[in-house]
């Protein structure tokens, strides 16, 4: 199948994969050993979580849809790690990465995936619907391409409050031909507000590619241009070069009250859903060759093996760590208790779970 | 107790509201600088400024959207719909973000927005421009739907409205907008799901809510003065949650009910009530429950025919003569 022409590309994509042209850049090159250590340590738990889903999914315990992040953790990894008390962020229904970059723990996330009461959202949520308010994690959207305005309204909320901060609201390749998206950019534009919006572009918006889904494409990010926005393309496979390259738009935010475009080229190495049989719309040799050539955890790890920070031991120490942690996990997952019917109509109102004589709600609101 | 406008009651519960609460922020199109579409917004920009009263570009998805994700972080966005019409455009934010995010969360966050604008018919703008979703909204659990009737319900709908840690959609009227009615001078709620008896009778109940309520108000007037009936006039004011013992304590007084509603027969909120009434007072029946509402057809532009497409008096009087029968 005929891939597009990529008009806008990271120029480090041009080249064949080896050492990061962006290690040295300020932002990285400013981080302590155990950052690093610990940045590589999240993004092998993203990948050993996703793995561990994948049997339990086989086995059958989890229900719905099942949208897999293996291939695209740096981008996660690289935005998230750069974000402080006042960035929130949002994204759509590939989000386990997300949720596990704030801090999620995998058993919350592994219950919410089994349907259990144990989970983030009680079981009510699912795959698609991880959130941590707390963490400044707002979803975990359904809906392609939905969470955009969402986003544009935490920006406007934090600006508002007067806070230096932001938000980064994650969307697919797939999601820049929804309307919502550009009544988002057009707003965080208009409003100056402190906005990152992050197309993770892998290639395919389920079974369509960008060539057969997308007028002009290869040009995504440019789009930004028609909302005099910044924007920038990203190489997804070095998680170096996402922080360096989403540190200046984070500035942007902080300081000027911008908003910024990125598209990180990245790649999905499962189907859309584990419901896809990935068999019509690329061939497996496509992905052997980014898995063996351009795999971003294996990237880093060779990396910070080459910077000495890593050996190969405490790499494995690391790997063997996270496995075992998803196993874990996947017990937690298995045993926990579902949620009972009356906790069915729990959750739906605010007023209704807290009722008492000062809320403002009366009168029947749950129907037989 | 003065008498003010419809809309100057709404305005009122904006303007004390924005004085009470620096999280409330007014939005939407023309709701600054143009002073509102309907006006109900007047005044609002020169006495609170562009940051708490904000004119948003024609972009309903995005600035509900974007008033439901503010509305997360603690804003408390008043979002001005210029139709309720509007809102289908807006749809999946209104019903998927607002509605489920509580719920989809496992009680971590609430949308404390509130959307408001006219959901009627009756005035001569055809179909596109005449929607009154306020069965299709009520229809989601997680969502809270007013229709006030009266400036008084007006003002303190729209106040609890705003104070509810809920998504809450008031849905006005543009034709009762210079409507007249007594307010108190002092600060008041109407807590949502609380009805009202507007009028106190034994014979008949009818049941409306939002415009209908004086529609059937002017009804009853007739059925007693020509007719020699007693009719009880039961106000809605808040469709979810539903004051569902009101209705039922007047059932089982009267024995006899009209529904009568502006919205399409179809799934309206009036069949809601009717299962109310015939599960829990069926006993208490001495007739079978009737319905006016809208004729069952797109909004019709023609005016002449516009009026009668929607409940009038005649038709109320009418259809309740035959339950009276």
């Amino acid at each position: 199948m005929a891939k597009p022409a990529v008009l806008t590309h990271p120029e480090s994509l041009k080249r064949p994969a080896g050492p990061s042209e962006y290690a040295k850049d300020p932002v990285n090159a400013s981080m302590s050993k155990a950052e690093k250590i610990a940045l590589y340590t999240k993004m092998a738990r993203i990948r050993h979580f996703e793995q561990r889903c994948i049997r339990i999914y086989q086995q059958g315990k989890i229900g719905g849809f099942l949208h897999l992040y293996v291939g695209q953790e740096a981008v996660a990894a690289g935005t998230i790690s750069l974000l402080g008390k006042h960035d929130h962020i949002i994204t759509g229904y590939r989000d386990h990465g997300h949720g596990l970059m704030v801090g999620m723990g995998m058993n919350e996330c592994m219950a919410e995936l089994t349907g259990r009461v144990t989970g983030c959202s009680q079981g009510k949520g699912g795959s698609m619907h991880y959130f941590a308010p707390d963490k400044n994690y707002w979803g975990g959207h359904g809906i392609v391409g939905g969470q955009a305005p969402l986003g544009t309204g935490l920006a406007y909320a934090v600006k508002y409050m007067g806070l230096k901060g932001s938000c980064l609201a994650y969307m697919g390749d797939g999601a820049v031909n929804q309307g919502a998206v550009h009544e988002a950019y057009n707003l965080a534009a208009l409003w100056d507000l402190p906005m990152i919006f992050v197309i993770e572009n892998n290639g395919y918006s389920m079974g369509t590619s960008q060539e057969r889904s997308t007028a002009h494409p290869g040009c995504l990010a440019k789009r930004a241009e028609g909302y005099g926005m910044a924007w920038d393309v990203i190489n997804g496979h070095d998680v170096y070069e996402v922080r360096a390259k989403t540190a200046i738009a984070l500035k942007r935010a902080h300081e000027e009250s911008k908003p910024t475009v990125l598209e990180i080229f990245t790649y999905r190495y499962f189907g859309h859903s584990m419901a896809d049989p990935d068999k019509t719309y690329r061939d497996k040799e496509e992905i052997k060759e980014y898995r063996e050539k351009k795999d971003p955890v294996l990237a880093f790890e060779q990396e910070l093996l080459r910077e000495k920070v890593l050996t190969a031991e405490l790499s494995q120490q690391i790997n063997d760590a996270a496995m075992a942690e998803a196993d874990k996990a996947a017990v937690f997952a298995d045993e926990s208790p579902d949620p009972t019917v009356a906790d069915i109509t729990k959750h739906i109102y605010w007023e209704e779970d807290n009722r008492g004589p000062d809320t403002t709600s009366r009168g029947t609101i749950i129907f037989e | 107790m003065a008498v003010i406008s419809y809309r100057e009651a709404l305005r009122a519960a904006m303007r004390e509201e924005l004085k009470r609460d620096d999280k409330v922020v007014i939005m939407g199109e023309e709701v600054a600088q143009f002073n509102g579409a309907y006006k109900v917004t007047e005044g609002l920009l020169k006495e609170f400024g562009p940051k708490r009263v904000v004119d948003t570009p024609i972009s309903e998805a995005g600035f509900i959207g974007l008033g439901i994700g503010a509305s997360m972080l603690g804003i408390r966005p008043v979002m001005e719909l210029m139709f309720w019409s509007f809102s289908y455009v807006a749809f999946d934010q209104i019903v998927n973000n607002a509605g489920n995010i509580r719920y989809m969360s496992g009680g971590l966050i609430n949308c404390p927005i509130v959307i408001r604008g006219p959901a009627n018919g009756g005035t001569n703008v055809g179909a596109t421009h005449s929607h009154t979703p306020e069965a299709i909204l009520a229809s989601h659990p997680g969502i809270k739907v007013v229709c006030p009737a009266t400036p008084y319900d007006a003002k303190g709908l729209l106040k609890a409205a705003i104070r509810d840690n809920d998504p809450v959609y008031v849905m006005e009227n543009t034709i009762l907008y210079n409507d007249k009615g007594e307010v108190p001078d002092e600060d008041y709620i109407v807590p949502l799901g609380v009805a009202d008896v507007k009028r106190v009778g034994t014979d008949l109940t009818i049941v409306a809510h939002g415009r209908a309520v004086i529609t059937s108000l002017k009804a009853a007037e007739i059925l007693e003065q020509e007719h020699g009936v007693s009719v009880e006039v039961v106000d809605l004011r808040s469709i979810r949650p539903l004051d569902e013992e009101t209705i039922l304590a007047s059932v089982r007084k009267t024995h006899r009910a009209l529904l009568v509603e502006e919205n399409k027969p179809f799934c309206g909120v009036d069949a809601q009530v009717a299962y109310l009434i015939q599960s829990r007072a069926f006993d208490e029946l001495d007739a079978p429950i009737h319905r006016v509402s809208s004729i069952d057809a797109p909004q019709i532009y023609c005016k002449r025919m516009e009026d009668q497409q929607l409940p009038d008096v005649n038709r109320v009087v009418r259809e309740a003569l035959k339950v009276l029968a």
